[in-house]
């Protein structure tokens, strides 16, 4: 089932991609994304973290949110080149992750670190070891706020 | 309707560019790895995405914008992966971040835990 699913996000990727829409062109397309997903099967890569379609749109909802906490760290960050006297308080603390699956974690860390100002740097167990530049940014991790949302997505709350 | 483009074409790379700048300047003034990260963070993120977002504009709806979107999707799943490598491997081999000497109020004294010969 997942393999036929994956047969056509390849194929709907590809289309995007190819541009020239002639039968002997479309034919190899379809052929070479049989055969990737058969690879892609016999490697056995085609599970719930390779094609993970039980985020559905809840990850769309997810991703504007992130999109506009990152372009509000950016401005942070830019203040705090600028002025780094005034802002620049580096902390590295340990902060607590609720996310039971790998997925989640993933892409919990991944989020963090994709805000400016602040990086994952260690994943343990259940617990993120985060560097912050700012008190503010800092504080954004701290408060657990992007920790929830990836919960609720991942359908683990 | 083709200058309101271009002029907001002009906006969104321009304020790309102002981010790009100021990343290259906080990689040169941040004083160790850990905080020249979070610097290099802006070019990965607002300031690809700014860029691109001009591009498309530019190109319309287009297969090119399709693409243009892609790239900005790849960009934002694989910078964080590659941010997290450097910042793990500079932990791993035990260089310990500055933490504190940034206050003005003090004297300015060089510290003697402070690592930053990276």
């Amino acid at each position: 089932m997942r393999t036929i699913s994956l047969i056509l996000v390849l194929f709907a990727v590809w289309l995007l991609f190819s541009g020239i829409y002639t039968p002997m062109i479309i034919g190899f397309g379809i052929a070479s994304c049989i055969i990737v997903a058969l690879i892609a099967r016999r490697m056995d890569v085609i599970d719930a973290e390779g094609l993970p379609f039980q985020l559905g749109p809840k990850i769309m909802l997810y991703w504007v949110w992130l999109l506009v906490e990152i372009v509000k760290a950016n401005i942070d960050v830019a203040k705090c080149v600028l002025f780094p006297k005034k802002h620049l308080r580096p902390s590295l603390f340990h902060s607590k992750v609720t996310q039971k699956s790998d997925l989640g974690k993933v892409i919990y860390a991944n989020s963090v670190t994709l805000t400016p100002g602040t990086v994952t740097v260690d994943l343990h167990n259940d617990m993120i070891l985060v560097h912050a530049l700012t008190e503010g940014s800092a504080e954004g991790v701290k408060s657990g706020e992007m920790d929830q949302r990836v919960t609720q997505v991942m359908g683990e709350a | 309707m083709e200058l309101l483009l271009d002029i907001a074409t002009w906006i969104l790379m321009m304020s790309g560019c102002f981010f790009l700048l100021i990343t290259g300047i906080g990689l040169l003034r941040f004083p160790d790895i850990y905080t020249r990260i979070h610097a290099g963070g802006m070019a990965d993120t607002l300031a690809t995405f700014l860029i691109f977002a001009g591009l498309a504009l530019q190109s319309g709806s287009t297969l090119v914008t399709v693409k243009l979107v892609f790239i900005v999707a790849f960009i934002f799943v694989t910078s964080p992966t590659a941010t997290y490598a450097l910042a793990q491997a500079t932990f791993v081999a035990g260089l310990k971040p500055r933490l504190d000497g940034f206050d003005n109020s003090k004297a300015p004294k060089n510290d003697s835990n402070a690592k930053d010969e990276a």
